[in-house]
């Protein structure tokens, strides 16, 4: 419990209406994404840079923890102030600064919504494409310090590519700028890609400055049912190896259809085994022609359905297939372990037969679904906490499929980030001089270790 | 420092049952995984930005009321009144959570362990009376803070008699001289092998709004319905509802289940969002779960209840015969209660029949417009917030009326287009559509 005299010193940085200790607002500073609760001892809500740099300053001298959160929408417990301390919201940072159309840039504070930064910038015919599950509600700081991905993620890689320059809160409370606003740069060290993905363990982002790409002319949605998983897994590689990559190539195997279709009857063909929703953007001519190219291309593969949306409500019904995935998931059992395991896009089929062998030895329903054409799947370990003994089996089963995935030449996690729920398996993929290094570069900036303690590297 | 999911509370022991509100729907609370995407469509939480004002704090509260590691203490309370019951995080939520219901179970548990505030006593005292609500003046004074407008300086109406939470900027609306239902007889027969229409007037109409009423008549009337107006009907209990007063409410609604149960309706028709949204959906879903001797009662009503627009276009209604009136713009606003029933396309396509009706769409069509029922008497500047888009909305949109399909969102969007100096006029989807019916 901090004594009040830390908070009395919080109010005096913020007003009074931006710090909030009573029961419920701890508690509703507890969760994210992951269902942990940790329960801080004072939440704080700064309006810029200098408030969080205060802020970090005393708690640097105090010696307390500090944890930034955005919306608390996280998979993997980035946010969740484990142990107490003050949790540092940034919702307030909330404004989009500048949009420059002759440079093909933005900048922004971290409590802008993804989804609103996309909306703003495509009224000016421009576009930032990565676009997480979460983007109606996540914020661009928390996916800065993520990392976050999303279906876009094959044609446009994910939001380390599009952050070109940051200004961060180091946890001394020293507020510097990395990176720029120029497309080259090579002064010192790229802090700026150090900070992308740090999960708030080595600064504050206080400001954002994005690349931007002009808005495509149209997207084109298609859908592909296979016969077969490899069907589906070889029509991944045939598409980009003949020279198209698309926007988005989602998958789901055939346990993921049989639960939308449970609950919402897709009438998918009886011999479909996984599908494939396919998109393609750009020139209207260029994707009518790409989607004549993509038939042809899998058509050979065990093709037994092949829709392509005429127009933006079909595109809707054919996203809506995807979309259904995650709450017919619930009808299998109450509690899912969500995993982002990547493999190279050709190793697909042979990461999800290794799953379906791990789903056997433990006998829990795994549930594969997610972005195909990056490798990076999503592994749903499915359970019923009621029953003893599920949890450890889920424990050990998750343990097994990271494994197999890093066996592939692939990681553990591709975009929800390490934070909590990962930290005990890190060992598994990175050696103990890597773990060092990544030490080093903590202690370095976070002498006294007060900013987000606890996370990504096992304790 | 893990939560604590046992252990006994400090302060006022619980009560008995007090918590039993909250068990009916702990399975319910139990299905929610806290992914945040609430934080995307709650209007408070737009507002305050604070997470204990969005659904999945205030799911996280009622659970850990549940688990005695929150107490039904004021902060709690607080917490509970931010939310207007739209039900825009239901419809949205991938596991269907429901928390309109949870906040509803929560209230009424901090009624049980509290008592009611005094307003809401005032509130049960009158939703109980239809009596006491046709005197003019007492519907003045205590519906007036229930339903909450403005009153602009030269306004002439004034309360009769002071009370609580009736802020200096609230205005009373006009009281209708005579009630909607005493100017009509109880049944109005039509053509023989027509729909039999049991109209549910609600309080709003009756009081207020009575010209929605007359419209109502008019049109099914025109479509050669028997419309019968069942004298012993009563206020819907939403008001109630929206202040944990859940006796009340049952009370209501076995007299409301009376009153329409002897019609032998082919349909039960409202003309208000919010009455047709307690007799669809929050009798069974609330009234029925905690007296599951009703439940059946409930539902047998809820699959009769029809909104009006919606009911027009099934039994076939040509605005071309009923619509015609001056050139005008219209807009449309989303009731919450519609919206949640999935009744959004069939009022704009009846506006975009009507002959002389140039429809336009305004951004945010389907927003909540911040009433919420008794919220906006506790939070009435949060509520002129939220309520502060919608108007910037209908205003850009470059209408010359805004209609809607609920009479309680009506008397919000009044105020606040009214706060801008606006020449907006607000109407119900029926009234445009009528435009051309003598009455």
């Amino acid at each position: 419990m901090l004594d009040s005299r830390i908070i009395q010193k919080l109010t005096e940085i913020v007003d009074e209406d931006n710090v909030a200790a009573e029961p419920q607002d701890l508690l509703c500073y507890s969760y994210d994404a992951t269902q942990m609760q940790f329960k801080p001892d004072v939440v704080v809500y700064p309006a810029d840079a200098e408030e969080v740099s205060l802020i970090l300053k005393m708690a640097n001298s105090e010696r307390i923890p500090v944890f930034p959160r955005g919306a608390g929408s996280g998979f993997s417990g980035g946010s969740l102030p484990k142990g107490g301390g003050i949790l540092l919201v940034v919702t307030r940072m909330n404004r989009i600064l500048r949009i420059d159309t002759d440079n093909l840039i933005a900048e922004v504070e971290p409590g802008v919504v993804t989804e609103q930064f996309q909306e703003a910038v495509e009224k000016l015919g421009l576009f930032y494409p990565p676009d997480p599950a979460s983007l109606k509600f996540s914020t661009l700081g928390g996916n800065v310090a993520e990392c976050a991905g999303g279906p876009r993620a094959v044609k446009y890689g994910v939001t380390k590519d599009f952050v070109m320059g940051l200004e961060v809160v180091l946890p001394t409370g020293d507020i510097i700028r990395t990176g720029g606003e120029t497309v080259k740069g090579v002064v010192g060290y790229d802090l700026t890609k150090l900070m992308c993905g740090s999960e708030g363990t080595l600064g504050v982002i206080t400001k954002i400055i994005f690349k931007l790409l002009p808005l495509p002319e149209a997207k084109k949605t298609m859908m592909a049912v296979f016969d077969s998983i490899d069907g589906a897994a070889k029509a991944v590689s045939t598409i980009i190896s003949g020279k198209i990559i698309p926007t988005t190539l989602e998958f789901m195997d055939h346990a993921t259809l049989q639960c939308v279709d449970r609950r919402f009857s897709l009438g998918m063909p009886a011999e479909g085994r996984a599908v494939l929703i396919i998109e393609v953007d750009g020139d209207r001519d260029l994707i009518e022609k790409q989607a004549g190219q993509i038939h042809g291309l899998i058509k050979p593969l065990g093709l037994v359905q092949f829709r392509v949306a005429k127009d933006a409500a079909e595109s809707e019904q054919l996203w809506k297939v995807r979309r259904l995935v995650s709450p017919s998931l619930r009808d299998v059992n109450p509690t899912k372990y969500n995993e982002d395991i990547v493999v190279p896009r050709s190793r697909v089929p042979d990461v999800i037969r290794r799953i379906e062998k791990i789903q056997q030895k433990y006998d829990i329903p795994i549930v594969n679904f997610g972005h195909a054409g990056d490798g990076n799947i999503h592994v749903n370990v499915m359970i019923d906490k009621e029953i003893e003994g599920q949890e450890e089996k889920a424990h050990e089963a998750i343990k097994e499929i990271f494994q197999a995935a890093l066996d592939l030449g692939g990681t553990m996690s591709g975009e929800h980030g390490i934070g909590l729920s990962k930290a005990p398996y890190i060992p598994l993929e990175l050696s103990p001089v890597q773990i060092a290094a990544m030490k080093a570069i903590k202690h370095a900036l976070d002498p006294n270790n007060i900013l987000n303690p606890g996370k990504m590297f096992p304790e | 420092m893990r939560v604590p999911t046992s252990g006994q509370a400090q302060g006022l022991p619980l009560q008995g049952k007090t918590l039993d509100p909250l068990k009916r729907v702990e399975k319910e609370i139990k299905k929610c995984v806290k992914c945040g995407a609430c934080r995307a469509h709650c209007p408070v939480f737009g507002a305050l930005q604070r997470e204990p004002a969005v659904a999945r704090g205030k799911v996280a509260i009622a659970q850990a009321v549940l688990s005695h590691g929150i107490e039904l203490d004021d902060r709690t309370y607080a917490d509970m009144s931010k939310c207007l019951l739209c039900g825009s995080c239901v419809e949205k939520c991938a596991n269907d959570v429901p928390t309109d219901e949870i906040v509803i179970a929560a209230r009424e548990a901090l009624a049980q362990q509290r008592g009611l505030t005094t307003f809401h006593k005032a509130v049960g005292r009158v939703i109980r009376n239809r009596k006491l609500m046709s005197m003019g003046a007492v519907a003045a004074a205590v519906m007036g803070p229930l339903f909450f407008r403005k009153v602009p300086a030269t306004s002439g109406l004034r309360l009769r008699f002071p009370l609580p939470f009736v802020g200096s900027k609230r205005h009373i609306p006009n009281i209708a001289k005579k009630p909607f239902m005493e100017r009509h007889p109880e049944v109005i027969p039509g053509e023989p092998g027509k729909p039999r229409i049991v109209y549910f007037v609600g309080c709003m109409t009756n009081f207020v709004y009575t010209e929605v009423g007359e419209a109502a008549l008019a049109l099914f009337r025109h479509l050669g319905c028997t419309v019968i107006i069942p004298r012993d009907q009563q206020c819907c209990g939403l008001p109630g509802m929206s202040g944990g007063d859940l006796a009340t409410v049952r009370e209501l609604a076995e007299k409301n289940l009376a009153a329409l149960e002897k019609h032998q309706a082919d349909y039960i028709m409202t003309a208000c969002a919010t009455c047709g949204g307690a007799l669809h959906k929050f009798y069974p879903a609330v009234v029925g779960k905690k007296h599951p001797e009703l439940l059946e009662r409930c539902k047998a009503i809820a699959e009769k209840t029809v909104d009006a627009a919606l009911l027009l276009q099934k039994l076939g209604l040509n605005p071309v015969e009923t619509g015609e009136g001056e050139g005008i713009r219209v807009t449309y606003h989303d009731p919450c209660h519609l919206r949640t029933r999935n009744i959004t396309r069939q009022p704009r396509e009846l506006l975009k029949s009507s002959p002389g009706v140039e429809f336009v769409e305004m951004e945010g069509a389907d927003k909540c417009c911040g009433l919420g029922g008794t919220f906006n008497v506790y939070h009435y500047d949060t509520s002129m917030g939220i309520n502060a888009g919608k108007s910037t909305a209908i205003l850009n949109s470059g209408a010359d009326a805004v209609a809607t399909g609920c009479p309680g969102c009506m008397m919000q969007l009044s105020d606040g287009l009214q706060q801008r100096g606006a020449k907006t006029r607000v109407m119900h989807t029926l009234e445009v559509l009528s435009r051309n019916i003598r009455r």
